[in-house]
């Protein structure tokens, strides 16, 4: 029996071998690599990866083929998405990088094996030694995402999920400071995220039944023909329910605030960023591409998620007092908004409507100010590690004027304000909505953004309203990875907010799905 | 300069500005205050200039200048004025100056830098601008919300006790309004792109044939928005709370000008966008506006706080606003813009005057205050042409401005503008009651320390006076003021029992330790700075008074052209300008 080897165009894979290359070298390095020198040349590594994954995706802007024996599609939304990932990818290696802040010189444990509370674990508290495995583990999540937003095959699809999710599960439990805090938010993660891919397996496995194909298009077809039935539905919502979990969409949240305050800060301004982008470019390429013409069933579904996880996120986000809690809800309630546009989708198959476009672009918007806003909540520090309950940041900009300055740029994104990139991406996707006809919704959106403004400007009350606490936080001077990331992504909430029009446009001719 | 580029012009100049008096070092305060004057005085100049070169007989929309913004969303940075924005505009141009000369020396609470404040002021202005010169609706939009963050921080960081509650409720509010009116905004764009080419720009938007139901959605939306800013009755609650937290500037700025972007709201996008929804409403807005009038006086009345009741006199005067623009006639809506424009004047010197009073006593009570006039006689003639003008007494500025409303709204609404017209008496109620309650009587109150009275009235009552006299003619003093403040003085003095003994102790200590220097600081009348601040209101409420008609000149055509839009103008009152200035 002879195999036939797929068509592979290397061209169209570049982005995702320059990221997957990266983490094995990674590996290697770690193997081989003397400790010594390992962190500045697993930085490096993954750096190169990302940011050469990230170039690779703008050279192939324009492309659209379906490669790899069919398996995956690269595409312009794929590619915009892709180029998304692999930036804010690259952002948040520049988090773990960061040495400064830590008086222990990294955010990460020194050996994960150690039980936390045991002797060993204490000497090793205050070692200047630092995890460099962190580095493979993030770059193959990164790569696992790329390949989520492209994969052209419900089994690809969970291949990449079990690729991005697994090292996510494992690097969330690696904070040096409040260990089993952190070790509860993996075990957490990985339970039900577990879950949530058992659910999404299911369902693929309902669609094939149904529809004897996994290929994005055979079902479109099968679908389209009216095969399957109940079946097919059972295993739309199954799938769906999978990627909402991943996207953390209420009600299928209730990991995210736990795991966001558990996990080290760079890691949650990771997952906050980049898998909401990587779970969103899925969700849309599975509706659109696999279903679009079975709106009728997802539509409903998708309405109801939508107004569910922003009235959710925006009320509970009223009632925490920790900061990291309060931006999970942030994101919960984000992840609605994202939702009432990809209720904007046309139902037609190729005519790109303004759906797409706006999620893509309130994607890149909102994952490049929550992953600032983490940023600046790595800078500001009490004794014991980060200072994230909302008391200690009380008259914060008297401290630190500039830290309370960007945090506000950020949460004044966040909460839509005009002149911000929240602004542009919320106008966007509300005005899909409004189009499609699904204004309740966005008025229901709306409200619930007001809602959200509240607890975002809490923040900035305390800042600058209050008093300062006696024995309040110190605020770190960051080193240069932090730096960076601060400036990228404070231009990028400005500019996109001022001057979004090359960005919208771009986001508009890049709105294509192949399939 | 070319025409088109003023506008422009009068947007970026006060945001730069804003960034270097940002940008200054925290040491360098007085020279921020003075490029912050500077800065104003430019756009006052500007606003000037534009005046100049608006030709009120011409096209609706003068200046115009437009630049593609966001193309992906068909979103044009589209400046333009017609008569009522550009009277909007020269308020902006006198007021902000007066409140940075007003702001000059005021000392910021703790740890906080005037230095940001009079950024955050020149930021404000730029929106400002911005929001009345946007003749795009997205634009528009943005200014806006962008304009809350300015004022946001300037009654959060530089206000009173309870500014944290206030500002929030501020921002709260106006945030949902302001989210409300973006749906409606993009419903706008929606149903334009259903009709063809999906646009912001307000000229197109204005030639719309709009379905009725659709209308009254979007009108709703919008006017959610312009009556919380404006505010109406039911939604006004947060205004009495930022007025009376803000600093002075602040509040000048909050009732004077950016409440106008309510009731500018109505006449410029409610009417001409929505004409039917528009009419349909009507009723219903008239009953708010009338219910404001009565509602707000009264409760200005019963305010002890003097900033709260100033503020409540803005809503009441904000009733009359609604109601002459919801009147449908020429002269009614020329009445409610010239209101906007005197009320921020006039009002803003009654927030002005009021401020330098509780400068002085370091109170907002009405109660802590009594007799000052004896003391400052040109801070109390000050106060009396302020409160007089808010009152709409023949000659000043308001009277014009009230007068045209009423007979501009009665023969459409005569019921209304009826009851409107008990507003005015008590109007006069609220106004002279506080007059006379801080002004005139018997000196008293924080600005009149009791003790030294108490110990011997001769001596201790100059101590209020000017140091001169007190030091050279300690016993000159008139009897009659003297036995005024003893009288005060012991009714205080026994309702604490044992307080005589004590007050007659530090009433001799006091003596001997030199007291004027620590008295007299409490009451002095108007500075030269203050005088330079209130004067060209003061001139402005006379001028306005006898002369209005320049104004009028300005704001006349562009409300026929609005009123002619809603379908609503009463043939014959205005034909030569409606006809000039049709579409």
């Amino acid at each position: 029996m002879t195999i036939e080897a797929p068509d592979l165009s290397l061209a169209a894979l570049a982005p995702l071998l320059f990221v997957f290359g990266a983490a094995c070298i990674g590996v290697l390095v770690e193997a081989f690599g003397p400790r010594d020198s390992r962190h500045p040349v697993q930085v490096a590594v993954a750096l190169v990866g990302t940011l050469g994954g990230l170039v690779t995706t703008v050279l192939l802007a324009g492309t659209r083929e379906v490669t790899a024996g069919g398996a995956l599609a690269v595409d312009g939304a794929g590619l915009f998405l892709q180029a998304t990932i692999a930036g804010l990818g690259a952002l948040s290696l520049l988090l773990f990088a960061e040495r400064n802040l830590d008086p222990a010189r990294s955010a990460f444990v020194v050996s994960a094996a150690v039980p936390a509370g045991s002797v060993r674990d204490r000497e090793l508290l205050t070692v200047q030694r630092v995890q460099t495995e962190v580095y493979p583990l993030a770059t193959f999540a990164i790569g696992g995402m790329m390949l989520f937003v492209t994969a052209n095959d419900l089994l690809v699809m969970f291949v990449a999920l079990e690729v991005l999710s697994l090292p996510l599960y494992l690097i969330s439990g690696l904070a040096r400071r409040r260990r089993l805090l952190s070790q509860e938010a993996a075990v957490k993660y990985f339970l039900l995220g577990s879950f949530a891919s058992a659910f999404f397996l299911y369902g693929v496995a309902l669609v094939y039944g149904a529809t004897g194909t996994v290929r994005l298009a055979g079902v479109r077809e099968a679908v389209a023909g009216a095969e399957g039935g109940t079946l097919v539905v059972l295993g739309l919502a199954l799938l769906v329910v999978g990627l909402l979990f991943k996207a953390s969409v209420a009600p299928f949240h209730t990991w995210t605030p736990d795991v966001y305050q558990g996990a080290p800060t760079p890691v949650t301004a990771f997952m906050a960023a980049c898998t909401k982008v990587a779970a969103f470019g899925a969700i849309l390429r599975l509706l659109y591409v696999a279903f679009g013409t079975e709106e009728w069933t997802w539509r409903p579904l998708v309405y109801g998620v939508a107004i569910v996880s922003m009235v959710i996120g925006a009320v509970l986000g009223l009632t925490q007092t920790d900061l990291k809690r309060m931006l999970a809800y942030s994101s919960v309630a984000h992840a609605g908004f994202l939702l009432t546009g990809v209720l904007g989708l046309p139902a037609t198959g190729d005519a790109a409507g303004s759906g797409l476009p706006a999620v893509m672009f309130y994607l890149l918007a909102y994952g490049l100010t929550t992953l600032g806003a983490f940023a600046v909540l790595t800078l500001v520090r009490s004794g014991e590690g980060e200072a994230t309950h909302l008391s200690q940041w009380a008259g914060l900009a008297q401290r630190s004027p500039l830290t309370a300055a960007v945090m506000s740029l950020f949460l004044l994104a966040l909460a839509g304000i005009p002149l911000t990139s929240g602004f542009t991406g919320k106008f966007a996707v509300f005005r899909a909505a409004i189009e499609d006809g699904a204004w309740p919704l966005a008025l229901v959106a709306l409200l619930a953004s007001a809602v959200a403004a509240f607890f975002y400007l809490r923040v900035i009350v305390l800042m600058y309203f209050s008093e300062p606490a006696v024995d309040g936080p110190t605020v770190g001077v960051p080193g240069l990875p932090t730096t960076i990331v601060l400036a990228v992504t404070a231009a990028a909430t400005l500019l996109l907010g001022i001057v979004p029009g090359a960005v919208l446009g771009l986001a508009d001719r890049a709105a294509i799905f192949v399939g | 300069m070319s025409d088109s580029l003023l506008l422009v012009a009068m947007v970026v100049v006060p945001a730069v500005g804003a960034a270097v008096v940002a940008g200054l070092p925290r040491e360098r305060t007085p020279l921020a205050r003075q490029v912050a004057l500077g800065v104003s005085l430019v756009v006052l100049v500007l606003a000037v200039l534009a005046t100049v070169a608006f030709d009120p007989d011409g096209d609706r929309f003068q200046l115009t200048s437009s630049v593609p913004w966001i193309p992906g969303f068909g979103v044009d940075f589209a400046l333009g004025v017609d008569g009522i924005a550009l009277v909007m505009l020269l308020l902006v141009g006198v007021l902000v100056p007066v409140v940075v000369l007003a702001s000059w020396d005021d000392t910021p609470p703790a740890r906080r830098s005037m230095r940001t404040f009079f950024a955050w002021l020149l930021l404000l202005e730029a929106c400002m601008v911005g929001v009345f010169a946007a003749t795009d609706v997205f634009l528009f939009y943005v200014f806006f919300e962008a304009m809350l963050v300015p004022m946001y921080f300037i009654v959060g960081s530089f206000g009173g006790p309870r500014r944290q509650y206030a500002a929030v409720k501020f921002f709260l509010y106006s945030l949902l309004g302001g989210l409300v009116m973006l749906a409606a905004v993009i419903g706008l764009y929606v149903v334009s792109a259903s009709a063809g080419e999906g646009t912001f720009a307000f000229e197109s938007l204005r030639q719309l044939d709009i379905d009725p139901d659709v209308q009254r959605l979007l009108f709703l939306g919008f006017f959610v928005a312009f009556a919380i800013k404006a505010p109406l009755v039911p939604l006004h609650t947060w205004l009495p709370d930022a007025g009376a937290e803000a600093p002075i500037g602040g509040a000048v700025l909050l009732v004077g000008v950016l409440d106008k972007v309510g009731t500018f709201g109505f006449l410029r996008y409610c009417l001409p966008l929505f004409p039917d929804a528009s009419r349909d409403f009507a009723p219903l807005v008239l009953v708010l506006a009338v219910a404001g009038v009565l509602y707000a006086a009264l409760l200005a009345m019963g305010q002890n706080d003097m900033k709260r009741l100033v503020s409540y006199t803005s809503i009441a005067h904000f009733g009359f606003i609604a109601l002459g623009v919801f009147a449908f006639t020429t002269e009614a809506a020329t009445g409610a813009v010239l209101y906007m424009v005197n009320h921020g004047i006039a009002t803003g010197l009654l927030f002005l005057v009021v401020g330098m009073l509780i400068a002085r006593g370091g109170s907002r009570l009405v109660g802590d205050y009594g007799g000052v006039a004896s003391r400052a006689p040109k801070l109390a003639g000050v106060f009396l042409v302020a409160g007089l003008a808010s009152l709409a007494l023949p000659g000043t500025n308001s009277f014009v401005s009230e007068f045209l409303v009423l007979i501009g709204s009665f023969p459409t609404r005569p019921v209304f503008t009826v009851l409107a017209t008990v507003g005015i008496i008590l109007a006069a109620l609220y106004v002279l009651l506080l007059y006379q309650r801080t002004m005139h009587g018997p000196p008293r109150g924080v600005l009149f320390p009791a003790d030294p009275a108490t110990a011997d009235p001769a001596t201790a009552d100059p101590a209020t006076a000017d140091p001169a006299t007190a030091d050279t003619s300690a016993a000159g003093e008139p009897a009659p003021a003297g036995g005024h403040g003893a009288t005060a003085a012991s009714a205080t003095a026994t309702g604490t029992g044992t307080a005589t003994g004590t007050a007659t102790a530090t009433g001799t200590a006091t003596l001997t330790e030199a007291p004027p220097a620590r008295t007299t600081t409490l009451l002095h009348d108007l500075t030269r700075r203050e005088t330079v601040v209130v004067a060209p209101l003061v001139a402005l409420i006379l001028v306005l008074g006898f002369y209005p008609q320049p104004l009028v000149r300005l704001i006349e055509p562009a409300v026929a052209a609005t009123m002619s839009d809603v379908g609503a103008d009463p043939a014959g009152t205005t034909p030569a300008t409606t006809e000039g200035t049709d579409r």
